[in-house]
């Protein structure tokens, strides 16, 4: 039901978005969505890969902090006041929301990555609702 | 001024008589007194008797940090615990503080040199003195207060934290001297010229200590403020401010040797090096009843000359300092070991024990980075996260380090390891 995000810590020093994003290519990982969070001091970059765990042994394995967290993966359709449609389900169930970015769009597969404070609760609250959610080895195939 | 000339411009042979005299006294009350000195003498086959001129100081033993946190806090007082009036503390290399001890008459000695300092930069009974060091455990803050006390000058306990207001009693008050960390002073100097008071300072005397400094901000403070600035050194574990000094002529610091007796030695082969040859400083406290120490190496590097001053002192003068044979920092007039972060971020379950130090100087304030690692054991998703990680790593090392610093997370693996020792710290800031 939950889609593994694969996250990395990375420093902002030159050169190291890119040494991440070599690391998966040598590994023939597809990287099906992206979200950099950036701070003064470091970045955290989020993705949804083709093979997550894959994608973190080989990450780890050249040194990278990586792990996998348990995301939701939503699907949302484009039009007006979809989105605002959807955050009131967290709401009525009380669920924060940790961060979003976009999985995909177009093709009939518009889609929201979500991380929210209680996981289990948010997707039994999204079910009563209605809302559809990927579920991940579809995920990981957007775009192949 | 000249405050205790008998003692600043004894003769040689005179010093030299009267240290022989005190030490044999000295070497006699430990011991006696202190089991570790004792056992330390007996191992050597010393006794007391056979030490009777100053240059028997050679045969006797060496104190280090090491023996006062091994025995912590109070397992070298030569007297009860009764006659103890105050206690002060400073950076042990790990978690545990030094600890000294002072009786009434320790306390009157340190006084008396630090007058003498006051003194010698031409400080008198008229002048106000603001004291911009630390107050509390810390030597600085009571140490110049004291002295300035017993001078008779009209003390302001300023202590450290709040520019603005320092500035302000320092206009208000006709502030003539004052005593703090020699970049503080440039920081305050700075204060002074942005908000356009240069022409409403009255002062005209700065004593500067408890962190290295160049003759460059010296001749920087001097111009900038139109006052005279003079060094003071000195460590807690032999009394604190105040052990040396360096007078109008700024030609090394006058040492304070009736007190506090001077040797320097090849840090390696721990054998005496000649006048003028830089060593490790190394004090015997003559005179101390509290907790007296038998050379004590500072791990500070230096050299002494005899050499009479120009101002007529007799007493020795240690030069600049060069530096520390060991890995100690002074940061803001804090003495912080690597070690110390090294034990401190073992305690944070989350972290590992790879860190980097980068000190700088910026805009005269000493700044303290510490890079730590980021691994699988405490890595997470939410920035949120993070940060909280950060603020408790920050939390626990202003907790142990009694300065601030501010943390950076890095990658794994990317701090330097070794086998042996690691490169812990950068210090980009200039002292030469």
């Amino acid at each position: 039901m939950f889609v593994k995000q694969l996250s990395v810590f990375i420093e902002n020093r030159k050169g190291r978005l890119e040494d991440v994003t070599n690391v998966l290519k040598d590994n023939d990982i597809n990287i099906v969505s992206i979200s950099l969070a950036d701070t003064n001091e470091y970045g955290l970059l989020r993705m949804i890969v083709s093979d997550p765990i894959r994608g973190k042994q080989a990450l780890r394995d050249q040194g990278f902090s990586a792990m996998l967290t348990d995301v939701l993966a939503v699907r949302l359709p484009n039009g007006v006041g979809k989105l605002q449609n959807l955050l009131c389900h967290f709401n009525e169930a009380e669920l924060n929301i940790e961060y979003m970015y976009i999985l995909a769009t177009g093709s009939g597969n518009d889609s929201m990555v979500i991380k929210v404070s209680d996981n289990e609760k948010a997707a039994s609250a999204l079910e009563k609702a209605g809302v559809v959610l990927f579920n991940p080895d579809e995920a990981y195939a957007i775009h192949e | 001024m000249i405050w205790n000339e008998t003692k600043e411009c004894m003769s040689r042979d005179e010093m030299k008589t009267m240290q022989g005299a005190r030490l044999n006294k000295l070497v006699d009350r430990v011991y006696h007194n202190v089991p570790f000195y004792r056992k330390k003498m007996q191992e050597l086959g010393i006794e007391p008797g056979d030490i009777t001129r100053v240059e028997d100081v050679a045969n006797l033993p060496f104190t280090t940090k090491d023996d006062l946190r091994d025995n912590y806090p109070f397992g070298l007082l030569a007297v009860p615990q009764s006659q103890i009036v105050r206690v002060h503390a400073s950076s042990g290399t790990t978690g545990k503080a030094t600890v000294v001890s002072y009786t009434r008459k320790d306390i009157d000695a340190w006084q008396e040199c630090v007058t003498r300092v006051l003194a010698q930069a031409d400080i008198g009974r008229n002048d106000i003195m603001q004291v911009g060091y630390g107050y509390g455990l810390f030597t600085g803050g009571l140490g110049l207060h004291y002295g300035a006390e017993n001078l008779g000058a009209t003390v302001v306990p300023q202590s450290t934290g709040n520019t603005k207001k320092l500035v302000d009693m320092m206009v208000d008050f006709n502030v003539t001297a004052i005593a703090c960390t020699p970049s503080y002073l440039l920081h305050i100097a700075e204060v002074i010229e942005e908000r356009g008071l240069r022409d409403q300072i009255k002062l005209k005397a700065a004593i500067c200590g408890a962190e290295p400094w160049t003759e460059e901000m010296r001749l920087q403070m001097e111009e900038k403020l139109g006052i005279h600035a003079h060094d003071i050194y000195g460590l807690s574990e032999i009394a604190g401010p105040g052990v040396a000094s360096d007078c109008q002529y700024h030609c090394g610091l006058h040492v304070y040797e009736d007190h506090y007796m001077p040797e320097i030695i090849d840090p390696k082969t721990l054998q005496p090096v000649g006048e003028e040859q830089i060593g490790e400083l190394v004090f015997t406290t003559l005179t101390k009843e509290g907790m007296p120490l038998l050379r004590y190496r500072t791990k500070d590097l230096t050299s002494i000359t005899y050499k009479p001053c120009e101002c007529g002192r007799t007493l020795p003068r240690l030069s600049r300092f060069k530096g520390r044979s060991d890995d100690m920092l002074i940061i803001r007039g804090v003495n912080v070991f690597p070690s110390q972060v090294e034990a401190a971020l073992l305690e944070v379950n989350e972290t590992t024990p790879h860190y980097m130090m980068i000190v700088d100087r910026v805009n005269n304030m000493d700044t303290l980075e510490v890079m730590v690692e980021v691994d699988e054991k405490f890595f997470s998703d939410e920035i949120r996260e993070l940060e909280k990680l950060t603020k408790k790593i920050e939390h626990v090392l202003r907790t142990a380090l009694g300065i601030g610093p501010k943390v950076k997370l890095v990658e794994p693996k990317t701090l330097e390891r070794s086998m042996g020792k690691a490169k812990h710290v950068i210090d980009n800031r200039k002292f030469d």
